[in-house]
């Protein structure tokens, strides 16, 4: 399983990276990048995107 | 030679960043103010409503203000209308502002205090050398090391400077609103009134918003706390938008996250200051953040003159700004985090009651803490409850 993010929903706007406690994300001027070896799959970001832009697939 | 490139850098050229740049260069620091975007004040994420109060930390230009603000309407989940307008009419009592023009003037004023600007440029590590700091940047795609004696991390809800510096401001799910707002045309509204639309049905854990900007045209978004929404502010919104401005059209898509966390306990370590909402300073109950980041930027600039001034950029000597922004607008951090926690846990019902006890009733002055005294009067028994926070 991982986490994954549509990019043609994202509007990088940062706040899956305020709510991770893991530093498994990071905003990059408005690309979004996700670091698997450190996301533990908590949902707190999926959770938070306000565009329903993250998810976990299999 | 000197022993740092700067004596400030200010990571993030938002209000907070470049108010306290400003403030740096006017002190005659040698300020580098960087942003991550290539263009300053976009993509903008926020809602752009603002007090009066700002008359006080920048000389109004009308070409950054989109509407002046006179009146407030709140909307229960029964459709009961609160009207909230300012005693004197005509006065107004806050703007809508042009964020994409305003923080540009702020970044300008930066500028012409003195302190060098670049865009396209991120922080993207931080070490402590020496009693300094040396920040790793990249600037359109060049990595270097440029070193200074403080950084001020003015660098969003994202902040990373916060993360390096060791200063854990991680939102819990409860301490953040996920916001989406649209700005709409070819839609109706009061000129110069702002509405909010309270209640569960309409957004758990937070609330809707119509702004207007100028006559035609308005911001329209939503903020709801995680924690307590299944569904997204998006999917929220769009219902919203169908069911109450069917016509509409959008013309642009704001996306943000606002912290809601309330006063942190500290925003310093050793060489490092954050400000706005890298420190958590928008207010949990309105999820303005505006004017606080200002005024932090403003005292995080005049901190970082006098720790210079000494020679002593140690996390105890820039303790002096905790005190400073918790002296200013802390406490009603506090204050407001409480009112805030109380309101959502109302249930829709309670709200519509409230509103009723109120139907007909002027409300002179647009003031949260006004709108909380009217209810009190009429439901002493939440006077029980708010006790210790109006008495604070």
């Amino acid at each position: 399983m991982k986490l994954v993010v549509n990019r043609y929903k994202c509007g990088y706007c940062g706040a899956c990276v305020a709510v991770c406690k893991f530093d498994a994300n990071e905003l990059i001027e408005t690309y979004l990048e996700i670091y698997d070896d450190k996301c533990t799959l908590c949902m707190a970001c999926v959770k938070t995107c306000p565009m329903n832009a993250l998810e976990v697939i299999d | 030679m000197k022993d740092v490139d700067y004596d400030v850098i200010v990571v993030g050229a938002g209000p907070a960043g470049s108010i306290s740049a400003k403030t740096c260069a006017e002190k005659g620091l040698d300020v580098l103010l960087i942003e991550k975007r290539q263009e300053i004040g976009v993509p903008v994420r926020c809602a752009e409503g603002v007090g009066k109060e700002i008359e006080m930390l920048v000389k109004i230009d009308k070409r950054f203000i989109s509407a002046e603000i006179e009146k407030a309407k709140i909307i229960t989940p029964n459709n009961a209308t609160i009207e909230l307008s300012a005693d004197k009419a005509g006065n107004e009592v806050g703007y809508v502002l042009e964020r994409k023009i305003f923080d540009r003037y702020l970044a300008k004023l930066a500028s012409k205090a003195g302190a060098e600007v670049r865009v396209k440029t991120s922080a993207i590590g931080l070490e402590r050398e020496n009693g300094c700091v040396k920040l790793k940047i990249r600037s359109m795609g060049e990595v270097e090391e440029v070193k200074a004696r403080i950084v001020i991390g003015a660098d969003g809800i994202e902040s990373k400077v916060a993360k390096w510096a060791g200063i854990d401001t991680t939102l819990k799910l409860d301490e953040i609103e996920s916001c989406v707002q649209y700005l709409m045309t070819n839609i109706e509204f009061e000129e110069n009134t702002t509405y909010f639309w309270i209640g569960k049905k309409f957004a758990p854990g937070g609330y809707i918003w119509l702004f207007p900007k100028g006559e035609d045209a308005a911001n329209v978004g939503i903020g709801i706390m995680p924690k307590m929404s299944e569904k997204s502010a998006k999917i929220l919104l769009d219902k919203f938008v169908r069911e109450n401005f069917p016509d509409g059209n959008i013309t642009e898509i704001v996306i943000g996250g606002v912290p809601v966390k309330g006063a942190i306990e500290t925003a310093v370590a050793d060489n490092v200051m954050l400000a706005g909402d890298s420190a958590r300073h928008a207010d949990p109950l309105t999820g303005g953040g505006i004017i606080n980041g200002m005024r932090a930027g403003y005292l995080a600039g005049i901190t970082a003159y006098e720790a210079i001034e000494a020679g002593d950029y140690s996390a105890s000597f820039l303790r002096k700004y905790d005190e400073r922004w918790k002296n200013d607008f802390g406490k009603t951090l506090e204050r407001n985090k409480k009112i805030q926690e109380k309101l959502i846990k109302m249930d829709d019902e309670t709200l519509n009651k409230l509103a009723r006890s109120l139907e007909g009733k002027r409300i002179g002055e647009i003031s949260v803490r006004k709108l909380v005294i009217e209810l009190i009067k009429n439901h002493p028994k939440l006077l029980w409850d708010l006790k210790d926070i109006l008495l604070s």
